[in-house]
């Protein structure tokens, strides 16, 4: 048994799920591969993927009706459904490791609604603003309005439900569901207030759809997914360690209200990007990471890279279902998440019910 | 050493500790006994900066409140009264949360070793849920031995602080775990815990702190703090030391009883 902590090992150790961890890991790149090449080259038009791949390989002129189908608009939405599907997957993830409950999903508890309010904020008010500034922030006001909403309601939802190191599900859950209506209600309103032209932009925005991706949407979604894919790998250790409740992870040298405050923002950003490309996908970021603790256990130095990846594979899987079901029109992807993430939500609850009594 | 001057710490507004002050030497047991909401997890709370406190804490003459968090990790280990854990980790991946701390990398099989130390060889693959209360105090503690394995470091001693470590344990646990605090002094470490049982205490500790109402009554060894006057006034019933029952009768005191093996 003599094998260091995080050398892959040979010999078994039981109750050390890593190499499992290593091995799904794999598994889901292959997956990830897999799910984007079919993503690529399934589509209405009916062009094939391998028919440009050999006109690009014989150094042939690729024919201008494949070339835009396939570089502007399949590559764009394979692009934005991974970091959308990663983020939602991650930032799950990180929320349900900083409140401790597997239930804790930024969708489910009002932080999506938060980040909803943000962007219609942005459509319907961001002419508001003095001209200079939004020069300044661009296309990216949407994403940030996004995310300025989805912070603030999760620290308010952190601030409320936590007390003395412990966190009320209880508290999360009911709060998460009065943040989320308050937050609707007010989106309503300046829905109402909307011009038709803000008005389309809404009803695009709120299907929760991957339809319409361009690559300036990636481009706006891109920087903050990546920023916060880049930060969570560092959070990983401290999540672990927090599950042992605050005091102990503080015993442990973590530095808990410094790890605390990069979660919520993490969440924020994730959430918010996420939000303000997709509109609300919901369940990806509590199918994933619930599918992964059962895998492999709830080691976050492996989940949550394992998070992104599956949640990525998951998102452009469910696309490609969202756009072929009814081709050549296509049902909103949220729509197919919700049916296949909400029979396997009640199932987390039926099979675990004291989840809900921490 | 461990010097707590004049601690104070209010909770929810009411002022539960009122001036502490205690000493603890490396080397040494101490415990802290006293009557059920006496304040003793509070102590141990503000002696390990759990919550704020008024007054000072020097560890090795260093103030607590000005160690860096990480540097605090490698010198001393919590073992708080309750532990509820979030996700279904197994007992091998608990155990080595303790060794994130570690200053220098731990060797590999430093979590099974510790689970041994407690009791619990091949319980790595457990579910921590699926524990007993007493198996899930005892993987706790292997937990905190795991992160300060060492009694004594390249810098000084090393501390465990235990909050009632015993308190669901069978006597042959308890014996086995006071055994692992009595080692651990031994060896140089220091050992501050918080007790329940009068007779433990008086076996095992160097020194004994009771508390009553937020204030010390009394502190000094066993012999000196376990009188009848002093028992009786801390836990407001007549108690007598030393005693045996004038007419038969059955006792079973963990001063007769021997580990197996
Ligand atoms: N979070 C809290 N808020 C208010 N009072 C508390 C809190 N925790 C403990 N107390 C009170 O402080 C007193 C001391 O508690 P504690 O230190 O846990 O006692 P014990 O000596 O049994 O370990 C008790 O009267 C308890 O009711
Ligand atoms: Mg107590």
């Amino acid at each position: 048994m003599a094998t260091a902590d995080n050398s892959p090992t040979r010999d078994f150790v039981a109750g050390d799920r890593q190499g499992r961890a290593r091995r799904v890991m794999l598994g889901l790149v292959a997956l990830l591969l897999v799910t984007s090449t079919l993503s690529l080259g399934i589509g209405a038009s009916g062009v094939s993927l391998w028919s440009v791949l050999g006109q690009i390989a014989r150094a042939e002129a690729v024919a201008p009706r494949e070339a835009l189908i396939l570089f502007d608009i399949r590559a764009p939405r394979l692009a934005l459904g991974l970091l959308v599907g990663a983020a939602l997957a991650v930032s799950g993830a990180v929320m349900q490791g900083l409140f401790r409950n597997p239930l804790a999903d930024p969708g489910l508890v009002g932080v999506g609604a938060g980040a909803g309010l943000g962007a219609i904020t942005a459509i319907v008010l961001g002419g508001l603003l003095p001209l200079a500034l939004q020069d300044v922030v661009g296309f990216y006001l949407v994403p940030l309005a996004a995310f300025l909403g989805g912070w603030l309601t999760t620290l308010f939802l952190y601030r409320i439900s936590t007390s003395r190191g412990r966190t009320s599900v209880a508290v999360m859950l009911l709060g998460g569901i009065a943040l989320g209506a308050l937050a609707g209600a007010v989106s309503g309103v300046l829905i109402y207030m909307a011009d038709d032209a803000q008005l389309r932009d809404l009803t695009f925005w709120g299907l929760g759809s991957l339809a319409g991706a361009t690559w300036d949407k990636v481009l706006v979604a891109g920087p903050l997914i990546a920023l916060v894919l880049v930060v969570t790998p560092f959070l990983a250790q401290s999540l672990n360690a927090l599950a042992l409740g605050e005091g102990p992870a503080a015993h442990l040298g973590i530095p808990v209200q410094r790890m605390k405050t990069i979660s919520i923002l993490t969440v924020a950003g994730a959430t918010g990007a996420a939000v303000a490309v997709s509109g609300g996908i919901g369940f990806v970021g509590i199918v994933v990471p619930h599918l992964l603790r059962i895998l492999t256990g709830p080691d976050h130095r492996y989940l949550l890279p394992n998070a992104a990846l599956l949640g990525a594979a998951l998102l452009v899987g469910a696309d490609m279902i969202a756009r072929s079901v009814i081709a050549p029109a296509e049902l909103p992807i949220g729509i197919v998440t919700a049916t296949l993430g909400g029979p396997f939500f009640l199932w987390i609850l039926l099979r675990n019910r004291s989840l809900l009594d921490l | 050493m461990l010097s707590a001057t004049d601690i104070h710490a209010d909770l929810a507004g009411t002022p539960i500790l009122r001036g502490v002050s205690l000493t603890a030497r490396p080397g040494q047991i101490t415990m802290i006994v006293g009557p059920n909401g006496s304040g003793k997890t509070t102590l141990l709370r503000a002696l390990t900066q759990d919550l704020p406190y008024r007054g000072r804490v020097l560890l090795d003459g260093a103030d607590i409140a000005a160690l860096p968090g990480w540097e605090l990790a490698t010198r001393r280990a919590v073992l708080p009264q309750a532990s509820r854990i979030a996700f279904p980790f197994t007992v091998l991946e608990i155990v080595r949360l303790g060794l994130i701390a570690a200053a220098t990398p731990a060797p590999g099989h430093r979590a099974s070793e510790a689970l041994a130390r407690v009791g619990l060889a091949g319980f790595e693959g457990r579910f921590y849920q699926d524990l007993s209360g007493g198996e899930q105090q005892r993987a706790q503690l292997a937990r905190v031995l795991a992160q300060v394995w060492d009694p004594v470091g390249p810098d000084g001693a090393r501390w465990l602080f235990l909050d009632e470590p015993v308190a669901s344990l069978d006597i042959g646990h308890q014996l086995e775990v006071m055994e692992i605090m009595a080692d651990y002094a031994r060896a140089g470490g220091g050992v501050v815990a918080v007790m329940h049982d009068l007779n433990l205490t008086a076996i095992h500790a160097d020194q004994v702190l009771l508390m009553q109402d937020g204030r010390c009554l009394a502190a000094g060894p066993p012999a000196a703090v376990f009188t009848d006057a002093i028992l009786s006034a801390a836990y407001g019933c007549t108690v007598r030391v030393n005693a045996t029952p004038p007419a038969p009768a059955t006792f079973v005191l963990p001063h007769m009883a021997r580990r197996a093996g």
